[in-house]
């Protein structure tokens, strides 16, 4: 972290930059939260440790319109994001100076507390820097002990790598923390009846709420003004519109991000009623892997989206109902 | 004595391109072609302009089938409609079978102007496949406590 | 809030005998915005149409739905007649409850139904309709022709005639087609080259004609008025300008074995070959597969004996470009492919063949120069029996499920020919039906059999099975005698079914012409409008649109041609102001929709937003009209909605899609 904070007072002395983003220290020992620093004496609240999860390439969007470049700080599965926003012109390259950070996989909080451990004090063993493989935890009952790998992000069983797909220069070690397959909860789903699938769904999608926390954290749901706020559709959330747009809501979340979703897993991570949103998003990508070929967004910026592309022989919409 | 239930009429929408299979859906009717009055065509220039929001509109005002039709692949009017169509189709149609909203309702079909027959048979099978079926409840219900 | 009149048509009894008419314009009344319904006998008459401009002029109509037939055959007619009542056309919506309700239904209460939801879902939609205006497209006053057989030929002959500009697109080193390779044509037995000829020469000469022959349409891009076209001119290895045409190459050229294809590969040409005698252009090219000289390096014989040094090795494939108003599309027919009709030993015997290649054998330009023949023996036979409907009226999927029409007429013709000069052959012809609708065709048809003596039999052959004496034994069946017959013939011709030029898919998707299951082109109305394509500015000659004789595609190809004079004529053409338009406060500026255009349409450019207060230069899609054909695609494509098509918009689709659902 302190070459990470180095190197930013560095070009920001050096004018290289106008700001930084990054993150900064919350009010509890797990939450930090994105922040700009444009100062040196404002880096002192810098932090980046195994809490710091929040993709900040979608901050990129309004970075982009401001003066001067923004070092911004990116993990691995975070560039992908980037490169899908500069795809899509939505962010300006020129406009950023990227520092690739390194990443041991990120914590996941929820899961954390859903291990029984509660009332934490401090926890030992997430900084970047940190080699143990072990967590402990301080908490107002005692010390708690927990291996890393139980409370991580369920992203990060499944990461898509160590390298940065773009970068302007790399800062800390990464390590790949892949210990699952990807698709094997979509699978699992898949090979489910009918009434099951539906009946595990109606569960999860009940406890959503319309916080939207979902669409702020997606860096592909970046839309100026999305269609469930507009009239275009008639289908602005207005007092007293049936439930059915909560279920419409996302199914097409999920189908305007198809093509276009990194799998960056943010959506799940940030929703409150922990609802597993990426198994929509998910699905979608095992689906083009599948049918059109694999395709991972934002691996590149000029390959062609798997749903403004097609060939004579793609699979039949009737396909569907064949496979399972 | 079993209670007799309310007749079953499904609310069926059919969404066709203008070029191919609105025209073969005239031409089943000037062939006089039946099939059941419970589907209703809209028209729209082609399959490409059917947008997903569509159909889960027509599920959320009580559909209990949506069918599309477009131009044969390869043949379609703006040359490559249908084409994305198709993705988008294979693509939403899966996901409802993901969360569980039985398959059959929904369906893609590829009616040439020429095909008055294919659009009777095709209309006549779905109408079939919806009644057997039954009322959509899962997608009307989807966010109800469980 | 709109103010809306719905116009209820009875179309006599077509639609009031199952729909009720009246309850459906009362119910008209009930919906929201309506301030007007009536019904009529016929809507689309004067009298009806005065109906609705009287109505929209004393109730001050913003918008009207016409409850009638399909809009795809009155829209633009309660489009017009609502304009010259003084309301924009594009307020006007038609609820089609003729062709999608009262003729596919019988029972009344159930049709009557399902018309007023259709009519709601009109009224619906009327609601958000906005005014549009029609922009202007050019056109460009020359004609493109592909194929330059008969059909193309008299088509081109035709725009010509008018004064326009026309370039025949030939894929063959020749033009002339099927009609150059027939010997003589029913049901006068006039001589094909002779009547033809003529019409190839006239075509070549003309001062508004230019011929692309060897020669293929590449790319389509653009529509109605203002096509542009890549044309591929592939390489001659001869240089037309240069070649006087005397024939020297051609004799002395040392690779004699490649198929004529001109003879039905029924004998063999030199590598650099013209197809025929009349060709024309009378310019060879080197087919470079059987060439020596480009197989091995060695030869160049051609090159070193003709003396205008016309001889090319190394021309290219040139791509021309043009531009053109209108297309006619005239690419033929041929026959089909035999394999899956073994029975017939096709495969088999060299005595078995099909009537186009007897045409061949008959002419005296043929491998046999006109001498009727056994191709296995050079003997000449003395039993002949032909087999009618060789895969057409089929009902599997081995051959056609359509009538090839012109059969039954050349085999009376053939059968005819051939005991005219051959008297003491015997013709037997098995059939299903004779079919001779045609001027002077059934009188044609009973002098070969009352006449000539041919042996008409009705009933199928079963099997041709050849026999080691060099016989080809038939076994059939006599349907009106109810026996099985057994009959040895010295050869076997086989009434092939035709279909339409394999390549026409091809170039029908480069057009976005629409084809029908057989690949027949499909015509914009079966009965009103058989030589327009529904794709506008496409045209249809010739048996691409469904099996014809020759004075039929000669009658369709002028049809065509006037047609296509019809639009070369206008300077100006109304462009569908059904296009996509971009809400610019909403565009991401992403570029999904303009991936996905298929017109190239859509561009992005820098332009000044004002976004409630906020003033910013943003990324944003632009629509070109005058490109946008209306498809829709970019609407869909657009995560944020801010792309709509104008006349479907989103919400226009969506109230049709409630009001259907309530």
């Amino acid at each position: 972290m302190q070459e990470l904070i180095n190197r930013a007072k560095e070009l920001l002395a050096d004018g290289t930059v106008a700001r930084v983003l990054g993150w900064k220290a919350g009010d509890l020992p797990y939450n930090p939260e994105p922040a700009y620093f444009e100062t040196e004496d404002e880096l002192k609240d810098f932090v980046y440790n195994g809490f710091c999860g929040a993709n900040l390439s979608k901050y990129m969007i309004e970075a982009s319109k401001l003066e001067g470049k923004t070092m911004v700080c990116l993990k691995p599965c975070d560039t992908y994001s980037f490169n899908q926003l500069l795809k899509e012109h939505r962010v300006d390259r020129e406009k950023a100076y990227i520092v690739g950070v390194g990443c041991k996989g990120k914590l996941d909080i929820e899961r954390i507390k859903k291990q029984g451990i509660k009332g934490i004090e401090s926890i030992e063993g997430a900084e970047i820097t940190d080699g143990a493989d072990t967590l402990k935890i301080r908490t107002i009952y005692g010390e708690k002990t927990l291996a890393y790998g139980d409370a991580m992000l369920e992203r990060c069983h499944v990461c898509k790598g160590k390298d940065h797909m773009v970068f302007d220069e790399q800062i800390g070690e990464s390590k790949e923390t892949k210990d699952a397959e990807r698709f094997d909860e979509v699978a699992k789903i898949e090979a489910m009846s009918p009434e099951e699938k539906f009946a595990f769904f109606r569960s999860e999608l009940s406890k959503c709420i319309r916080c939207n926390a979902c669409r702020n954290a997606c860096p592909a749901c970046s839309c100026r003004k999305c269609v469930f706020d507009s009239n275009k559709f008639d289908s602005s959330q207005k007092a007293n519109v049936d439930s059915f747009e909560e279920k419409m809501f996302h199914i097409i979340r999920a189908f305007h991000v198809a093509g276009r979703c990194t799998d960056c897993g943010e959506c799940s991570r940030v929703c409150p009623q922990g609802i597993p949103l990426h198994l929509f998003n998910r699905k979608f990508i095992k689906d083009i892997d599948e049918l059109y070929g694999e395709y991972q967004a934002g691996a590149d910026t000029e390959s062609t989206a798997p749903l403004t592309d097609y060939t004579f022989e793609d699979a039949e919409p009737s396909i569907v109902g064949k496979r399972g | 004595m079993p209670l007799e239930k309310k007749e079953f009429k499904p609310k069926i929408v059919a969404f066709c391109c203008n070029w191919c299979s609105y025209a073969g859906a005239d031409l089943a009717g000037s062939s006089r072609l039946t099939y059941p009055a419970d589907v209703k065509i809209i028209r729209v220039p082609c399959s490409c302009r059917v947008n997903p929001m569509f159909i889960l509109r027509a599920f959320e005002k009580g559909a209990d089938g949506v069918i599309m039709c477009g131009c044969h692949p390869g043949d379609c009017h703006y040359s490559t409609g249908n084409y994305y169509a198709r993705r988008r189709m294979t693509l939403l149609f899966s996901m409802l079978d993901y969360i569980g909203v039985e398959n059959g309702r929904t369906r893609v079909e590829w009616v040439s102007a020429a095909e008055g027959v294919k659009f009777s048979d095709t209309m006549n099978s779905f109408v079939e496949k919806i009644y057997s079926l039954g009322e959509n409840v899962r997608l009307g219900d989807l966010r109800c406590k469980s | 809030m709109q103010r809306i009149g719905v116009f209820v048509c009875h179309c006599g009894s077509n639609i009031a005998a199952t729909v009720d008419v009246n309850k459906v314009a009362e119910m008209a009344l009930m919906e929201p915005g309506v301030v007007h319904a009536e019904d009529y006998q016929y809507m689309c008459s004067e009298a009806g149409q005065a109906k609705i401009a009287a109505a929209i002029q004393e109730k001050q109509l913003s918008g009207i739905v016409v409850c009638s037939c399909s809009p795809r055959m009155h829209e633009a007619t309660f489009r017009k007649a609502a304009e010259r009542a003084g309301l924009n056309p594009y307020m006007v919506e038609i609820a089609n409850i003729r062709e999608h309700c009262s003729w596919i239904h019988k029972d009344m209460d159930e049709a009557t139904k399902k018309a007023v939801i259709l009519m709601r879902a009109a009224v619906a939609k009327v609601n958000l309709n906005t005014p549009l205006q029609a922009g202007e497209s050019r056109v460009t006053k020359r004609a493109l022709v592909i194929g330059g057989g008969i059909a193309g030929i008299q088509t081109a002959l035709d725009i010509a005639a008018a004064g326009y500009e026309v370039d025949i697109v030939e894929k063959t080193p020749s033009i002339g087609g099927r009609m150059s390779q027939l010997d003589k044509t029913f049901p006068t037995l006039d001589c094909s080259a002779c009547i033809l000829t003529p019409k190839m020469v006239e075509a070549s000469a003309h001062e508004k004609i230019t011929i692309y022959t060897y020669s293929e349409v590449e790319k389509v891009s653009g529509f109605v008025g203002d096509f542009t076209v890549d044309i591929r001119k592939k390489a001659r290895s001869v240089d037309m300008d240069k070649c006087t045409g005397c024939g020297v190459c051609q004799e002395k050229c040392p690779s004699k074995k490649a198929p004529s294809e001109f003879n039905r590969g029924l004998n063999t040409r030199s590598a650099i070959y013209t197809p025929f005698a009349q060709a024309i252009p009378n310019v060879p090219v080197i087919d470079r597969e059987e060439c020596i000289k480009f197989k091995t390096g060695k030869c160049g014989i051609c090159s070193k004996v003709c003396q205008a040094g016309a001889i090319d090795y190394e021309q290219k494939d040139e791509i021309i470009s043009e531009k053109y108003g209108a297309i006619v599309v005239a690419t033929g027919f041929d026959t089909i492919n035999l394999d899956k009709y073994d029975e017939y030993a096709y495969s088999q015997s060299k005595d078995v063949i099909t009537s186009l290649e007897l045409e061949r054998v008959m002419n005296a330009a043929g491998p046999t120069h006109g001498h009727l023949e056994r191709l296995s023996d050079g003997k000449v036979p003395k039993e002949i029996v032909f087999i009618q409907c060789v895969g057409s009226r089929c009902s599997d999927d081995r051959g056609k499920p359509y009538c090839s029409k012109i059969c039954c007429m050349y085999t009376a013709k053939h059968a005819m020919l051939i005991r005219d000069k051959y008297p003491d052959v015997n013709v037997t012809v098995f059939y299903i039906d004779v079919r001779t609708p045609g001027k002077n065709f059934d009188e044609f048809y009973r002098r070969a059999v009352e006449q000539y003596g041919v042996n008409y039999i009705k009933g199928q052959v079963g099997k041709v099975i050849p026999k080691p004496d060099g016989k080809l034994l038939v076994q059939g069946s006599d349907l009106l005698d109810n026996r099985q017959i057994l009959k040895e013939a010295d050869m076997v011709v086989l009434a092939t079914a035709i279909e339409p030029n394999p390549d026409v898919r091809k170039i029908a998707t480069m057009l976005t012409a629409s084809i029908d299951t057989n690949n027949f082109l499909t015509e914009a109305h079966a009965k009103l409008r058989p030589v327009e394509s529904p794709t506008a500015g496409i045209f249809l000659s010739g048996v691409c649109q469904g099996p014809k004789d020759i004075p039929e595609t000669v009658a369709q190809a002028g049809a065509a041609a006037v047609k296509a004079i019809g639009l070369l004529a206008k300077d100006k053409l109304m462009t569908n102001p059904c296009t996509a338009k971009a809400d610019t406060l909403l565009c991401n500026g992403c570029s999904t929709c303009e991936n996905v255009c298929p017109y190239g349409a859509i561009t992005y450019e820098d332009k000044e937003v004002n976004d409630h207060g906020i003033r910013e230069t943003r990324r944003v899609a632009a629509v070109n009209n005058a490109l946008c054909q209306g498809c829709g695609a970019c609407t869909v494509a657009c995560p944020s909605g801010a792309m709509d098509l104008q006349g479907f918009s989103n919400r226009q689709i969506i109230a049709e899609v409630d009001a259907i659902c309530r």
